[in-house]
């Protein structure tokens, strides 16, 4: 990571730093951000909170009245058990695993690999490839969805996680992503190797690999919250329940149980604490991307 | 460049290469076999061709047929097309989403930036407050659509606090209502961007020279007119950007709709999204492929402006 801040953002790093005087706020300034802080945080976590503590709440604990409580009155696992009787909500989120596993590794395997070759070997047929990956940037997925699904058919994969899996598994955007990082690696380290005597393979693993790992790991977190979110494709893919992913398999459990939102808001923690647990865990590398300029949107 | 002092590799750190035989390029050595390069591509140009290139050209044919998910079926000319103006559905979902997408372009445009300045300043506990700003954009769709048809429930806390407080006298059909269905999609589609668009702005913040609000600080502006004369301009680029990725997004709403209609798409049949017809031609009762693969023609074409603006844009900041 040194070596990331000392090539690439060198120069604001050393800007911000300077400018520290400047930018230590007022006493009323804090206060002031601080508290609007705690707003937002009030509508973008008070949702989560309240779907959680509806969750908990026991079958004698009234959730229609008027002044509703927002601790459970006696917390209980009850509504979990339900939509674990109800709907083999764990195969869900195998399923939704196993997708999101295959994507992932394709993603990092097939982009880097990708990425590398277009990023520092010449070879005819560059601009080709090239041209075409960014031509499919104007795809939106939806208007090729329908093709996307006979595709899949005539694959024989309607139906199955794989078919689900297989046509993100390797994403246009992450393979120009990691071109983009490879690229800029200083070219005096691949002549150096190459002086060693190193050949492509070797110098993709051990000069290029290790200094896009801030990349990897922001295309890894991506597609695993891509899959693992989606929700559209593997409604069209998918028509055994007994294999659906977690989405889908949430749409159907509340339409099993439309009635009782205590049993839904328990499958929607479900499908909700793991992805959000695995995006804490990770989000500094998200963060430290989004600082040295990663992140363009 | 200059500032490299070594690089990690796997093999520990390698000393900032003083090339020993200066002249490598000149000596033409081999740097890699011809194949090489097409071995790494060939898996990612493999999926290229497979789930973009046939795809897309197979949408433009099947657009022209009558293909059904259980039988094969035949060239039938433009007549998806004329289908196309005579369905009310469509004419629905279209006026649907440039509702959506007039509506949600200036509150996700303007929110997030505010956020993004207020996030900006490494205050002591920053870091979990950008984490959980960004928590509904990690979120599924469908988990978000679940939680707010709870929330906007006849009997959900929105309404019995509003009848409690005795702001209304009958619970609001946020859900039933033709209208209002839409704007819950709405206002839901804006809670979970804000933490998106509040991260893609927070990058562009970083470009903006702290130089001008030194400047202008010691010239005596406040921080409103610093944010409207340094900040807006800074990010002017990035705003405009912005606005088309939400026109894109909004055009292609699909969940968050589906899910809080109980997948009816709306009140009465009314659909409410293109995507949303495309599913249900797609997959639903009719299964009729060809007619859907004309509507996501007409998708693709609404999008394209706007995405060709945004390749623009990248291009130029490349």
């Amino acid at each position: 990571m040194e070596v990331m801040s000392g090539t690439v953002t060198s120069g604001t790093v050393t800007s911000r730093t300077g400018s520290r005087g400047f930018a230590t706020p007022s006493t009323r300034e804090v206060v002031l951000r601080y508290a609007l802080l705690v707003v937002v945080l009030f509508i973008t976590l008070g949702p989560f909170l309240w779907q959680l503590s509806t969750s908990l709440k026991g079958a004698g604990e009234d959730i229609y009245t008027a002044n509703p409580s927002f601790l459970p009155s006696s917390p209980t696992f009850d509504n979990y058990v339900k939509a674990f009787q109800t709907v083999p909500i764990l195969g869900f989120a195998g399923n939704s695993i196993v997708v999101a596993g295959i994507v992932v590794l394709g993603n990092i395997v097939g982009a880097t690999m990708a990425g590398y070759a277009l990023a520092r070997l010449r070879f005819r047929g560059v601009r080709l490839v090239l041209g075409a990956i960014l031509l499919t940037m104007l795809l939106p997925g939806e208007a090729t969805i329908v093709a996307q699904y006979l595709t899949i058919r005539q694959l024989g994969l309607a139906d199955t996680l794989l078919g689900v899996a297989l046509p993100g598994a390797i994403g246009m955007l992450n393979v120009l992503l990691m071109r983009t990082a490879f690229a800029a690696i200083p070219k005096e380290l691949d002549e150096a190797a190459i002086v060693d005597g190193a050949n492509a393979w070797q110098r993709l693993l051990h000069v290029g690999v290790p200094n896009v790992l801030g990349m990897l790991a922001v295309i890894a977190i991506f597609s695993f919250i891509g899959a693992w979110d989606d929700f559209l494709w593997p409604l069209i893919v998918l028509t055994t329940p007994n294999k659906f992913t977690l989405t889908v398999g949430l749409e159907y459990l509340s339409g099993t149980f439309t009635n009782n939102p205590r049993v839904v808001a328990a499958g929607t923690m479900i499908a909700f604490i793991p992805i959000v647990v695995f995006f804490a865990a990770l989000q500094r590398y998200f963060f430290r991307g989004v600082d040295e300029g990663a992140i363009k949107g | 460049m200059t500032t490299v002092r070594g690089i990690r590799t796997r093999r520990g750190r390698v000393p900032h290469p003083a090339p020993r035989t200066p002249t490598v390029r000149a000596h033409a050595v081999r740097t890699h076999a011809w194949f090489t390069p097409w071995l790494l591509v060939a898996p990612a140009v493999l999926f290229l061709l497979a789930f973009n290139l046939w795809p897309t050209a197979n949408a433009f044919f099947l657009a022209f047929t009558n293909v059904r998910v259980l039988s094969g079926g035949e060239l039938v000319g433009f007549a998806n097309f004329e289908r196309m103006l005579s369905d009310a559905q469509l004419a629905t979902a279209l006026v649907n989403s440039i509702v959506y997408m007039l509506v949600c372009v200036p509150f996700l445009l303007l929110a997030p930036l505010g956020l993004a300045v207020l996030v900006e300043k490494k205050l002591p506990g920053i870091a979990f407050f950008r984490t959980a700003f960004y928590t509904p954009v990690v979120a599924s769709a469908v988990v978000v659509a679940l939680i707010w048809g709870w929330l906007l429930d006849d009997r959900g806390i929105i309404n019995a606090m509003a009848l409690n407080l005795g702001f209304i006298t009958d619970a609001v059909p946020f859900l039933t209502d033709r209208w209002l269905v839409l704007f819950s999609a709405i206002s839901l589609t804006v809670w979970k961007g804000l933490g998106y668009y509040m991260v893609i702005y927070l990058s562009a913040l970083g470009g903006v020279p702290r130089e001008l609000h030194e400047a202008a600080a010691v010239d005596g502006a406040g921080a409103l007119r610093r944010f409207w004369s340094i900040t807006i301009p800074g990010v002017r680029n990035t705003m405009l950007l912005v606005s088309v990725m939400i026109t894109v997004s909004a055009l292609r709403v699909f969940a968050e709709l589906y899910i809080l209609t109980n997948g009816t798409g709306g009140v009465g049949g009314a659909d409410v999204s293109v995507v949303m017809l495309i599913q249900m031609y797609a997959r639903g009762f009719s299964g009729n492929l060809g007619y859907a693969s004309a509507l996501s023609l007409l998708l693709f074409v609404i999008t394209l402006g706007p995405l060709l603006v945004i390749a623009r844009i990248n291009r130029g900041r490349d």
